[in-house]
């Protein structure tokens, strides 16, 4: 049995662990809940984004565009967003393992834009070349980097440099659900199946015409994408930090319960032996 | 009076206008257009200028540079980039961005992209404009 002084010392720094992860707790609740309004605000503009071009691709089925068919190139370009600090839980092994464990992205034959250190180490450790890194960004995303992202890749694209875009980012569900999704940006590919039939016999025009209208929309429509995916990987970085350090503290707890126990009998065990030897030196005199 | 139609003016970061509107003024690649209700269906894109919203008895001026337009009969829809209220406008940092522009313009500059010093200087004269 480990000695009382042991378990003192043991017990006391386990409290003070256990101070840092609920403060740390506290921090991400209050983040949580600020990066979760802001996911909010942008989710209509990025669905109606999504409508709209959804909506021109259904009306114009035939309709060739350069951003509508996959580049010639082999290379594909993946954009990770992760978190640049851990203690997160699984939030940023989630996102490595669903970019490496991916059919479509071989490590050989990708080109990684990294948000966040996390991804960005993790990715090359794995083999993957590591093309830019925007790190900084997540600490405050705003859409202007997403704008400067979309133009640097769509450059890329139209020179016939990469093939496919892809974003990688943590899907918010709810506070506790995060769900790590893969998106596929260029070639555009919009679900065509929903959307009612009264929407597709509406003429539509488009001024100046449809393929001016999709030079235009596309990037936007990108940009919107990737500031979207930056505020839901926030909201559920805060939200993983917040599960984890939640679980750590009740851990924590737990086991000053059991160190208390432990140091509690050591002390009576002790009190018990001091006791028993005073009594047997007494009958001894006596 | 004319008939009212629904706007929406959506960006990344916030809802900016919601409401019943007689007219809406803006430009476009192609021109200023002004949409009354039952317009038909038009998707377009939108170019820097000022953005004029009437509602009944009520014209509310904002500097609208970038995004698109989705107009359907009942509808209307601007996506856009940035928007701003005459309010939100610093009117300093607009100036000195104009002089900016025009400076470069006049450079002659053999590496100067002409397209986008226009386009800066345009900005800051909607900007300006939106202002007084």
């Amino acid at each position: 049995m480990a000695s009382m002084r042991d378990i003192k010392r043991r017990r006391a720094s386990i409290q003070s662990t256990e101070q840092i992860t609920k403060a740390m707790k506290l921090v991400s609740t209050v983040k949580l809940q600020k990066s979760k309004a802001k996911a909010e605000e942008s989710a209509d503009y990025f669905n109606l984004m999504y409508d709209t071009i959804a909506s021109i691709l259904r009306r114009s089925g035939t309709i060739e565009h350069k951003y509508l068919k996959a580049g010639e190139s082999k290379k594909k370009a993946v954009i990770a967003v992760t978190s640049n600090r851990g203690l997160a839980g699984g939030y940023n092994n989630n996102i490595i393992r669903l970019i490496a464990g991916s059919e479509e992205l071989p490590a050989e034959d990708t080109y990684v834009y990294a948000i966040g250190r996390k991804g960005r180490d993790g990715l090359a450790r794995k083999g993957y070349t590591i093309k830019a890194d925007y790190s900084e960004v997540i600490n405050e995303p705003m859409y202007q980097d997403a704008a400067d992202m979309t133009a640097e890749l769509l450059d890329l694209f139209t020179r016939g440099e990469i093939g496919e875009i892809y974003l990688a980012y943590t899907f918010f569900k709810n506070t506790v659900t995060h769900v790590p999704k893969l998106v596929k940006l260029l070639p555009v590919e919009a679900d065509l199946s929903e959307g009612s039939a009264e929407d597709a016999n509406l003429l539509m025009n488009y001024e100046p015409n449809e393929d001016e209208v999709l030079n235009a929309i596309v990037p936007k429509y990108m940009s919107s994408l990737i500031y979207g995916g930056l505020l839901e990987a926030v909201a559920s970085e805060n939200g993983a930090r917040m599960t984890a350090m939640d679980s750590a503290t009740n851990n924590a707890e737990e086991m000053i319960e059991k160190l208390s126990l432990q140091y509690n009998r050591a002390r009576q065990g002790a009190i018990t032996q001091e006791l028993t030897e005073i009594i047997a030196g007494a009958n001894a005199i006596g | 009076m004319a008939d009212l139609f629904k706007l929406q003016i959506i960006t990344p970061d916030r809802k900016f206008y919601q409401g019943d509107v007689e007219m809406v003024e803006l430009t476009t690649s192609e021109g200023q257009i002004g949409v009354y209700a039952k317009h038909i269906p038009l998707t377009a894109v939108v170019a820097p200028g000022v953005l004029k919203i009437h509602e009944s008895g009520e014209v509310k001026e904002a500097a609208l540079m970038s995004g698109f337009i989705q107009i359907m009969p009942e509808q209307v829809t601007i996506l856009a980039e940035v928007v701003e209220w005459p309010e939100e406008i610093d009117e300093n940092r607009a100036a000195e961005a104009k002089t900016r522009a025009e400076r470069r313009l006049q450079s002659h500059d053999a590496n100067l992209d002409v397209a986008r010093a226009e386009l800066a200087l345009k900005r800051a004269l909607v900007r300006l404009e939106v202002r007084h």
